[in-house]
């Protein structure tokens, strides 16, 4: 069996996979049973200062997207950070961490963009024993309100400064955590690499309204007739969490730096893919909050079973493998052809490959009298709807077609090398080939 | 009561009291609404679905599937009843394992049709418990049309016919209106009176009078009703038996299975009706497999289902022929009668079996038998009538007769199956066609 082992940052964990701070990272209960579960790690859900702690709406906290079967494809929260003392969790998170110190645990922190305020609780997050820090400057609802949150992960000048003195009171390892409620992601996370942090993680959540009632007219979840937007997560984010891990991944910036993978991480493959485009572990929230602590059971069985069919003998191994084949339009392979084929054995016949084609696409599949779908070679531009549409897995692939054949929607030979767009005839700044 | 299983002869009362409405309940309970939402969720909006193609009225099962998924079933209720306005009982008694389910691409996917048949249900149901009909009347056209026959082929082809404008009468010898919904479906298929609730939900449209008592022969004929009406719509179904004609035929304890399924569906205490200990039911089609099930269910020791053929070419479905094996009943193949014997009462039948080419065998075999049910098909019955082709009305695709301004359809028409399902679609094509060469 594949060692799952991992080191983030020189923090050590049984595997690479960990509880993101968010309500099941809220107590010790729930985090001593999230540890016997099996997780490698948490993220103990944000602390705020001293004080009277933030109070949560008495309401709906949460607002959902589902698929077939109810099942939950997206979840959207307005909870604040911790409405539980501080003392109270610091003193958790203490014996926590001395009853587990080969588990991870990290502590998620958003205070005021006041040196001092951060000065005030760094020592005391630091005398937990607790491997290292997490800086909410993501969450995008309520405490940005308040200054805090995404509305500090928004100005990338606030994330140098406040992570600079992260590093100067604190002695572990600061992560900074990224708001996906921004253009271009690249620029917070070279923000915090020049301020000094030692990861990122990413994606926070995302703004979001999940629906609106439409007999009461009001946002959901709504409070009293009343609704706000919430923070999005679950696997609907996850295309956008890995788009942006994987700009940070190859940027010049930010290349190289470590990255805690986080957005709609469901299953082992989820996390295999978030690793593949660089990150040294992964957070998960809301497959634990759907299904319990006890997915990540098949989380450890499927990546160790991947790893061992790859040969892969350490999560080093394959961290950032998918980083190189990463790339930009301009540098895709335009000699490259295929054709969809579809496999008459596994088709159930129902059709939404002929429906999605010829409605929305390019009329490149034939229906016969008897239901048997076939491609048009002459039409078929390989868009892949057919494929996405299919309710059978494998049913419908993509076939390259080999160099030297003649594609017969273009009359044109496949060229066997490689050419893009930079050198493409069409483009109007193309480079001439010497 | 004394009377138990084993009482020997035709008793009633062979089970405890309270059994009987269990064993009568439906055999498929609606789905409720988390049911019917996971049931509509596997449905996957196919393209010219199948399902569509498989169903003899074509409901556009996708559309009211999604309509169901989205929250509006009284939508999707108008999407089935649109075109086909006994989409409430045809989701009871229609065999979709032969028809949309078995169309359906999860059926060749898994094995595992969606629950078409009881979706249909569930959205007929939503909108008929409300109360509410939701067609309306075209403006009045003035002309009558004169319809034989208050079944599923005659009161969808008078619902049209209404729709449209037209003035309708129906006719109908028995004493409710249904045909075969009424009389002749088992009773587990549809219960608590649904057959009249929807003929009354029916009715709500207006424009359309039901005399009762009414039959063609003993009270009018063709050429009154053609010389009084625009239009004369045929759908008397099969009133007449099969003879079973054996020496004996006349014992007691012989009787045709559509008169004990009728009876079982008009009693008020199924309790109160007599049935053998064992029992012999002849006939390999539907009412063969009803009457044998629900002879079980009322307290029979042994029921055998006797078919002259093997079971591939009865016409009751592989699931019908299931559910009768489940139930107890056992089903004997190859097997013709040749006697009946007994004393004034029946006592024991006589088989000969035979080959797949129905040549005797010279083996024969006698069972004990209380009680005969023959259920080896109906017979069109009336003088008069317009054209045969073999057996029935001979009808063109839209259901015209040899006697021009009169159509037919149903069960008493070529063309079809004998399906309510089919039924339906006959009366409704039957009356479009009057409509246009009414207005034309």
């Amino acid at each position: 069996m594949a060692n799952l082992q991992s080191d983030f940052l020189g923090i050590k964990s049984p595997n690479p996979f960990w509880l993101a701070s968010a309500p099941p990272t809220d107590k010790e209960y729930n985090v001593r049973r999230a540890f016997e579960a099996g997780w490698g790690g948490v993220v103990w859900k944000t602390l705020g200062s001293e004080g009277p702690p933030v109070v949560n709406v008495n309401g709906p906290r949460y607002g959902a997207i589902y698929g077939a079967d109810r099942r939950l494809l997206g979840l959207n929260n307005i909870e604040l950070i911790t409405d539980r003392d501080l003392f109270t969790n610091l003193e958790e998170i203490k014996r926590v961490k001395a009853d587990y110190p080969n588990h991870a645990v990290i502590v998620s922190i958003m205070v005021p963009c006041e040196e001092e305020a951060w000065k005030a609780i760094l020592p005391l997050v630091e005398d937990t024993g607790a491997d290292g820090i997490e800086l909410n400057f993501g969450c995008p609802h309520g405490m940005s309100e308040r200054g805090m949150g995404a509305a500090v992960g928004q100005v990338p000048e606030y994330i140098e400064m406040v992570t600079r003195w992260c590093k100067q009171y604190y002695s572990k390892p600061v992560i900074v955590k990224l708001t996906p409620n921004i253009t271009d992601v690249r620029k917070p996370a070279a923000a915090a690499r020049r301020g000094g942090a030692d990861a990122v993680s990413l994606i926070n959540t995302i703004n979001s309204i999940t629906s609106v009632n439409l007999d009461t007219m009001a946002p959901e979840p709504s409070i009293d007739g009343k609704g706000t937007h919430g923070g999005y997560c679950g696997p609907a984010v996850k295309p956008i969490a890995m788009s942006m891990v994987s700009e940070i991944a190859r940027a010049t910036e930010t290349s190289g730096m470590p990255i805690s993978g986080i957005g709609g991480i469901t299953t082992w493959r989820d996390a295999a893919e978030f690793m593949a485009l660089g990150c040294g572990n992964v957070q998960v929230c809301t497959a634990a909050m759907t299904y319990g602590f006890k997915i990540v059971q098949e989380m450890i069985s499927g990546l160790s079973d991947w790893m061992d069919e790859k040969g892969h003998t350490s999560l080093d191994d394959f961290v950032g493998m998918a980083v190189p084949n990463t790339t930009d339009w301009q540098y895709l392979n335009l000699n490259y052809v295929a054709k969809a084929r579809i496999n008459q054995d596994d088709c159930i016949k129902c059709g939404r490959c002929y429906a999605a084609c010829e409605d929305t696409s390019h009329q490149a599949i034939s229906m016969s009298a008897d239901r048997v779908f076939e491609v048009i070679d002459g039409e078929c531009v390989a868009c892949n709807l057919c494929v996405n549409v299919c309710p059978v897995e494998g049913c419908i692939t993509m076939e390259a077609m080999p160099a030297g054949s003649v594609d017969p929607r273009t009359g044109n030979v496949v060229e066997p090398e490689y050419a893009n767009w930079t050198t493409h005839p069409n483009n109007p700044g193309a480079v001439a080939a010497e | 009561m004394s009377q138990n299983s084993f009482t020997p002869g035709v008793v009633a009362h062979r089970l405890p009291a309270d059994q009987y409405s269990d064993q009568f309940s439906d055999l498929h309970p609606p789905l409720n609404d988390h049911e019917a939402l996971v049931a509509a969720d596997r449905c996957y909006f196919c393209h010219d679905a199948p399902c569509i193609t498989a169903c003899p009225t074509d409901i556009d099962i996708p559309l009211f599937i999604r309509q169901i998924t989205t929250g509006t079933p009284d939508a999707a209720a108008k999407t089935i009843l649109s075109q086909n306005i006994m989409g409430g009982m045809c989701a009871r008694v229609c065999p979709t394992e032969d028809l949309c389910e078995q169309a359906c691409v999860r059926e060749a996917a898994e094995g595992k049709p969606v629950l078409i048949g009881q979706l249909q249900r569930y959205a007929t149901d939503h909108l008929q418990d409300q109360g509410v009909h939701p067609f309306e009347r075209a403006e009045a056209t003035g002309k009558t049309v004169a319809i034989v026959g208050a079944g599923p082929a005659g009161l969808s082809c008078a619902h049209r016919l209404a729709m449209m404008g037209h003035v309708v009468t129906v006719y109908d010898a028995r004493a409710k209106s249904g045909g075969l919904n009424e009389y002749g479906i088992a009773t587990y298929k549809t219960t608590n009176g649904y057959a009249q609730d929807e003929v009354d939900w029916l009715l709500a449209i207006g424009g359309i009078t039901v005399e009762h008592g009414k039959s063609l022969g003993a009270d009018m004929s063709i050429a009154d009703l053609s010389a009084r009406n625009d239009a004369v719509f045929l759908a008397m179904g099969l009133g007449g038996v099969n003879a079973l004609g054996l020496e004996g035929a006349h014992k007691d304890g012989v009787l045709d299975a559509v008169d004990f399924i009728s009876d079982l569906r008009q009693a008020s205490d199924v309790a109160n009706l007599p049935v053998g200990r064992d029992v012999v039911v002849i006939g390999g089609g539907m009412t063969a497999v009803d009457a044998a099930v629900q002879a079980k269910l009322l307290g029979a020791l042994n029921v055998t289902l006797a078919y002259r053929r093997g079971r591939e070419r009865m016409n009751a479905s592989v699931y019908e022929q299931d559910l009768a094996a489940s139930k107890g009943v056992r089903i004997m193949t190859h097997a013709v009668p040749v006697g009946l014997h007994g004393n004034g009462a029946v006592r024991e039948i006589e088989f000969e079996y035979v080959d797949d080419a129905m040549t005797g065998t010279g083996q024969t075999v006698r069972l004990q038998a209380d009680q005969v049910l023959t259920a080896i098909g109906q017979t069109l019955q009336g003088d008069d009538l317009p054209r045969l082709d073999g057996r029935k009305i001979a009808v063109d695709g839209t259901g015209r007769t040899s006697l021009s301004g009169v159509w037919a359809g149903g069960d008493c028409a070529t063309g079809g199956d004998d399906l309510t399902v089919t039924a339906v679609a006959e009366g409704r094509d039957a009356a479009m066609d009057i409509h246009t060469t009414l207005m034309s």
